[in-house]
């Protein structure tokens, strides 16, 4: 890795277990994306994929992000990359507000920020040998010439655990976690001081999940990276996150350091996710959410989660909950913790026995 | 229905051998695959891509291409009768009568053009008669069974009007339409939420409570097998290299891959420690390894193992396992 030390923004290798260092290197402040859709002869169709969210991540920091799919984490993901133009708000990457970004400092900042996709079938190129796969951003970004691009692409096949022999075989030539690597290896190849992990290891069997995953923590504490890591899997990112945003229907409904969010949740919504991981010595019943998420386009006015809540009040149908802080760590947005039977701050835990609708 | 006498088991696989043909030529994919589903049991077939157990479920109905697949040896016997030599016409009766399948991909398997309902009474009407009207009611019956809300109107939905978790419950009304009395699920839950899993979980169960069908569940999950199946039988390379009660394998598992796959379950891990993982990866199958196929990524294999192929012996109280080794092991359990 010493070859390209291109700029101050790679720290010193951090212990395997790091205090996160300095200040938050990503911002995200009232972030909202918009999808509109045109139809014909009728009114355009609006999702507000991404409702006014906010969170931080420091630098050397995983922050993880769960939800069910439509509930806006993928897009979340791609605007911190400006792969999807933000509506509202701000996303500060580094010093740099990302979504004022244009044209060639765009570009630039684009280096210091990479993403990892679920399906490596289709974010390698299938007609290209993966050498020709990780040399392109060399190329275009560091204006590296073939030979020094060739011996770069060697030493991050082997810095991904694979064989530098293995660079000029195309993508079908390998298996879901060799392809993964691969991914990672094009993704780390600039030196990039913040990656988006979109599902990244989704789709992979068990045994091969946890190679990436040690692959992505040793990447981590090597290079001083800071994760974004969205995914589905809740046990996946309880082990491999600092800190934990829960989303639903495009906002953030609870986030907090992962220990207390998993063992103390604090919104009803979080509790349920937690429920639905499968285990085989269940001993507490598991809570079965009823029905689907809402349509996008049409949420539910007040709290986006009250259709399917078990502890739903009159307010939650009135008012957006606004983030409430929890104890031991991070916010909650729901009504219980400040109407009704006030939380304050507590777990749900705490609210007595017997979660009827509330009259 | 035939009054003839009532076999102890619904389904019966034994020493099933698949072969698929590919530029090597005929290439053995399921070797001698042996289980069997009762009536009323769920069993999890476990295993990781790769296995054969995909193809293996797909051969009790003979589903796959007939000019790229053979089945050189073994027989299916679905209470008594050998499914693999029977003809075509009887076999039509079956399928989707008797023993109806669910897969992973509810879109795909759904046809856009038309709606729910008249692809769940398709089926009925060609196994059990009657009018489209009587069958379009039957389709409506079944979305409610399987908690569509406002099935009657529902019912009338194309498959893009339905989300992925109602199109797999759409997918399970299909399959139940002609009350079998087996259901084959491959990877029901795997494209879905977590929440939606739990649903399609607690749906299966309760049908099987409510209509008594054996369910034969094919997952590469094992805490979703867990949750669900009586039984569980894990392959591993195109064999069977364990089987056993549920519970017991998760305390207990007698077969090293077995450990592995549950040591590599996400849950146990803890921040910072690297996770626990099974190295390299499934053999191709035609090179195979010699001896135990699990040997080159064994932590425990020595000279017996790859010396020669090891027998699926049984090991205890309706438990079997493929390792010449398991004696001498101290395998652990998931925690």
């Amino acid at each position: 890795m010493s070859v390209m030390k291109s700029s101050a923004e790679v720290p010193a290798p951090g212990s395997p277990e790091p205090a996160p260092a300095s200040g938050p290197l990503v911002d995200v402040r009232d972030l909202s994306v918009v999808f509109r859709k045109r139809r014909t002869l009728a009114a355009p169709r609006i999702v507000r994929a991404v409702n006014d969210i906010s969170f931080h991540i420091d630098q050397g920091e995983t922050f993880g992000l769960v939800g069910e799919s439509g509930s806006g984490k993928s897009t979340t993901g791609r605007a911190l990359l400006k792969l999807v133009p933000a509506a509202a708000g701000s996303v500060t990457v580094a010093g740099h507000d990302v979504t004022r970004l244009r044209g060639k400092a765009l570009r630039t900042a684009r280096r210091s920020m990479q993403m990892v996709f679920q399906d490596p079938y289709s974010s390698l190129d299938p007609s290209s040998t993966v050498a020709a796969s990780i040399a392109e951003p060399l190329i275009v970004h560091e204006k590296l010439s073939g030979r020094a691009a060739r011996e770069r692409v060697h030493e991050l096949i082997e810095m991904v655990g694979l064989r530098a022999s293995y660079a000029d075989r195309y993508p079908y030539e390998f298996s879901g976690g060799q392809r993964q690597r691969l991914a990672i290896a094009r993704a780390i190849a600039l030196n990039p001081g913040f990656v988006v992990c979109d599902e990244a290891v989704s789709a992979l069997d068990v045994s091969t999940q946890n190679q990436v995953i040690n692959l992505l923590e040793r990447l981590r504490a090597e290079f001083g990276l800071t994760y974004l890591f969205i995914a589905h899997d809740l046990a996946i990112v309880r082990h491999i996150s600092h800190r934990v945003g829960v989303m639903y229907l495009g906002r953030i409904v609870e986030t907090g350091p992962a220990e207390r969010v998993y063992t103390a949740p604090a919104h009803p919504y979080t509790r349920a996710l937690l429920s639905a991981i499968p285990d085989p010595r269940r001993k507490s019943e598991r809570i079965v959410l009823e029905g689907d998420l809402p349509d996008p386009a049409r949420p539910p006015v007040g709290c986006p989660f009250q259709t399917r809540c078990g502890h739903v009040m009159d307010i939650c149908r009135q008012r957006v909950p606004e983030p409430t802080v929890v104890e031991g760590g991070g916010e909650v947005s729901c009504h219980l913790q400040t109407s009704g039977p006030t939380l304050a701050g507590a777990p749900l835990s705490a609210l007595p026995k017997g979660p009827g609708p509330a009259a | 229905m035939t009054p003839e006498h009532e076999p102890a088991k619904l389904l019966e696989i034994e020493d099933l051998h698949v072969d698929f043909l590919t530029d090597r030529g005929w290439t053995n994919v399921v070797a001698g695959v042996s289980f069997d589903v009762g009536p009323g049991e769920i069993v999890g077939l476990v295993g990781e891509s790769g296995s054969g157990k995909s193809v293996t479920s797909l051969s009790v109905l003979r589903l796959l291409p007939p000019a790229y697949t053979r089945t050189p040896g073994g027989h299916v016997r679905y209470r008594g009768r050998d499914l693999i030599g029977m003809p075509q016409r009887e076999l039509r009766d079956i399928r989707g009568n008797e023993i109806s399948m669910i897969f992973q991909e509810p879109m795909t398997s759904l046809n856009p053009a038309y709606t729910i309902g008249d692809q769940i009474a398709e089926g009925y009407r060609r196994h059990k008669g009657g009018s489209r009207r009587a069958a379009f009611a039957r389709a409506a019956e079944m979305l409610d069974l399987v908690g569509i809300p406002d099935a009657g109107h529902r019912v009338r939905d194309y498959p893009h009007e339905f989300s992925g978790g109602m199109r797999q419950r759409a997918m399970i009304a299909m399959a139940l339409v002609c009350e079998p009395r087996l259901l084959i699920a491959d990877e029901p839950a795997t494209a879905l939420d977590v929440t939606v899993q739990a649903q399609i979980v607690a749906l299966l169960a309760r049908l099987r409570d409510e209509t008594g069908c054996g369910i034969l569940f094919i997952t590469h999950d094992l805490g979703l097998v867990a949750e669900l199946a009586d039984r569980v039988v894990v392959m591993y390379a195109g064999e069977v290299v364990e089987t056993a009660p549920a519970l017991d394998l998760y305390d207990a598992p007698k077969h090293p891959y077995t450990a592995g796959l549950l040591s590599a379950m996400p849950h146990l891990g803890v921040r910072g420690e690297e996770l626990p993982t099974i190295p390299g990866r499934t053999p191709e199958p035609w090179r195979m390894p010699e001896g135990c196929r699990f040997s080159p990524r064994c932590g425990h294999a020595n000279e017996t193992c790859t010396a020669a192929p090891p027998e699926f012996r049984i090991v205890g109280e309706g438990r079997g396992c493929r390792c010449c080794r398991t004696e001498q092991l101290r395998l652990v359990g998931s925690p």
